[in-house]
């Protein structure tokens, strides 16, 4: 009973954040939602028994994921006006569509059977590591799609280096080298002896 | 619990490729630009190895390993080489074209690479989780090499446009794979095969899942409606990336077809056979008669290509073993006109001319003879002239279609055939008959890319001459 007051609880906060995500005015309020709904479907993870997956979900998509997330939305100069010109224009179009794939997805749903049986949740002893369990299969069982989610990680960290990492000659950047090897008396002053007098008329000395 | 190691023999050469790229990643950083060159030997050096692992290890032909994830049958086999030697093509052609431009890098061949692995890791997979993980390598090898030449704004849009498309389309494939695996509890293809063939009735959410599983395939091999990305990457991207999209991917994501809808998927056969000739006709109607009107031949090649898909889609939807193989024939030929027509482009285009446009091919025939007979041979066989490749490759697939009773399906496709083989004789009159622009200078490329266009494009003629050994192989190889 409890638990099924905290999943009701849970499921209206994440459905409403996730309407808040794609609803929001500002990019950055967005992101904050996005947050809230990575949150409460770790608690509803919980609620499964899967508080690995939970924690994991929350200290790499909150806390990694979602700051990196929220630095760049707020690093880019969005300007709200101009993304939503052409939105009263578009919104019948959209509408339309939109109903008419409601009503087809509803017609097919309520006129049959959804032939799914949703089970209640297995529930494990109180000993019942979730941790455990995944380890014990993802280096056995499942050893050869972690490999490859690390190629795919490789094949991202590549096409990052190589999509930013270029030198551009009109950039300024330091050379912490040729800093550090600086002397006085090499390069770093020059003494330029100059014949002393008048500059004549405006020209430069 | 227990834990036994599993075989690797069936995957040595997806872990040959894995080793080689994180190889010739670390060799690439060392190497002046005066030595890349050593990349791109080293690469077809990998390229030929593998395909030399992979008949070997072909003996241990339907070996399940890596708890049953990952499978090694003669059909994948053959996918593999056919793989191979596209890519290997792409490297040939692309060296010169990035030389010219200061765009030869390292990255394109280690993106190119592990693109590879995930083409085979998609054409060895037999289960959801790794079927989506090699979609995902190969995708995101190619949204990067799309997005390559940083320089060319047409190149970022459509690396960000196949991206945020290609991304919604993993979604909707992964969103798929959920539904079904809520409705049958399994991810393994064969178990879910058995399950579909044992289920008393269809249940909607199982049709549901293969909606969203046909939608997202055919985003990834450009079925029309699906098809909006194809144009714009083919324009934007460099030739050679082009080259590499519009290849070797097809066979891959055909492959996909064969074992998600084919081997996993095939209780539901009357039902996606429905899905699959809407989208046929709609890809052969969109693809001919859209092409007609391009102006740019990357562009025009593109919607060729969405034609081509209608056909392929064609000989699956027929859902007997003779439309397999005449589909899967469909998509080797294909991908090796393919190559051959995109490496013509290459050969003509210099710095700071892309000879993409269609007037660029004015005169051809007075610039080179040669490889303007070329190109009349890829444009013969695209539009399915005999005695080219493209020819058997129609017959094939209407022949399948006839057979299983579908004869107005086939007069469909007859029609369209006829359509867009306006827009291959237009090429082909622009470069025979039409005279070349002033200050067009004669057509100048390395001796290694010559032989291997020359070869690569009398294969067609040689293939249309003697359809029979592909053929056959196909023949063997499928046996659903």
């Amino acid at each position: 009973m409890v638990q099924a007051v905290i999943f009701i609880v849970l499921a209206a906060i994440l459905i409403g954040s996730a309407l808040g995500v794609i609803s929001a005015r500002n990019p950055v309020h967005s992101a904050l939602f996005l947050v809230l709904a990575f949150v409460t479907s770790a608690g509803l993870w919980i609620l499964l028994e899967a508080e690995f997956l939970a924690l994991v979900l929350v200290l790499v998509y909150v806390g990694a994921v979602m700051v990196l997330f929220l630095f760049v939305v707020m690093m880019l100069d969005i300007d709200t006006t101009t993304m939503r010109q052409g939105f009263v224009r578009y919104a019948p179009l959209g509408v339309v569509v939109a109903a008419v794939v409601v009503v087809e997805i509803g017609y097919v749903v309520w006129t049959r059977k959804l032939g799914v049986t949703f089970g209640t949740p297995v529930t494990h002893a109180a000993k019942y590591s979730n941790t455990r369990a995944l380890g014990d299969v993802i280096y056995t069982t499942y050893a050869y799609p972690f490999e490859l989610a690390a190629v795919i990680l490789l094949v991202g960290i590549v096409a990052a280096i190589a999509l930013t990492l270029r030198r551009r000659p009109g950039t300024r950047s330091q050379n912490p080298a040729k800093q550090v090897r600086v002397s006085a008396k090499h390069g770093r002053i020059r003494l330029v002896k100059m014949p002393s007098g008048r500059s004549r008329g405006g020209e430069a000395p | 619990m227990t834990f036994t190691l599993p075989a690797f023999t069936p995957a040595i050469p997806e872990m040959f490729v894995l080793g080689m790229g994180c190889f010739i990643l670390l060799v690439d950083v060392f190497l002046s630009d005066r030595h890349r060159v050593v990349t791109h030997w080293l690469s077809l050096a990998t390229i030929a190895a593998t395909a030399w692992l992979t008949v070997t290890v072909a003996e241990n032909a339907g070996l399940l390993t890596f708890s049953d994830m990952f499978i090694n049958d003669s059909m994948g086999n053959v996918f593999k080489l056919f793989t191979y030697l596209t890519v290997a093509l792409t490297f040939l052609y692309a060296r010169d074209y990035f030389n010219d431009r200061n765009l030869f890098k390292g990255e394109f061949y280690v993106l190119g690479l592990f693109g590879m692995l995930g083409m085979m890791v998609m054409i060895s997979a037999h289960n959801f989780i790794t079927i989506y993980l090699g979609l995902e390598l190969l995708s995101l090898s190619l949204y990067a090499m799309v997005a390559l030449d940083r320089d060319s704004p047409a190149a970022s849009e459509a690396a960000m446009k196949y991206f945020v498309l290609g991304a919604i389309a993993s979604g909707i494939l992964l969103y798929g794979m959920s539904l079904l695996y809520g409705a049958t509890g399994t991810l393994d293809i064969t178990r879910l095969g058995v399950h579909i063939a044992e289920a008393p009735d269809i249940n909607i959410g199982v049709m549901f899942a293969l909606g969203f599983i046909i939608v997202g395939l055919c985003f990834k091999l450009g079925a029309v409606p699906f098809h909006m990305w194809l144009p714009d990457v083919y324009e934007g991207a460099n030739t050679p990336v082009t080259l590499y999209v519009g290849s070797a991917p097809k066979i891959a994501a055909f492959a996909l077809f064969m074992r998600l809808l084919v081997e996993g998927l095939g209780g539901l056969r009357a039902e996606w056979r429905t899905m699959l000739i809407v989208l046929s006709i709609l890809s052969m109607a969109i693809g001919s008669i859209v092409a007609i009107v391009q102006t740019n031949l990357k562009r025009l090649l593109a919607y060729s290509t969405i034609s081509h898909v209608g056909y392929i889609l064609m000989g699956i939807l027929v859902g007997t073993t003779a439309g397999y193989q005449a589909a899967m024939f469909y998509v080797i030929t294909y991908v090796i006109m393919a190559a051959a027509a995109f490496g013509i482009i290459i050969l003509l285009a210099r710095k700071g001319f892309e000879s993409d446009r269609l007037e660029d091919f004015k005169g051809l025939n007075d610039r080179s003879p040669w490889f303007a007979a070329m190109m009349l041979i890829v444009m013969f066989g695209m539009a399915g002239v005999p005695p080219f490749v493209g020819f058997f490759g129609k017959l094939y697939v209407l022949r399948a279609v006839i057979d299983a009773g579908m004869i107005w399906l086939a007069v469909v496709g007859v029609i369209f055939a006829i359509i867009s083989a306006f827009y291959y004789l237009k090429v082909v009159k622009l470069m025979y008959f039409d005279r070349a622009p002033e200050g067009m200078k004669p057509v100048e490329a390395s001796l290694d890319m010559r032989w291997v266009l020359s070869g690569n494009s009398l294969a067609i003629l040689l293939l249309g001459v003697l359809p029979g050994p592909l053929m056959a192989l196909c023949a063997r190889v499928i046996t659903f």
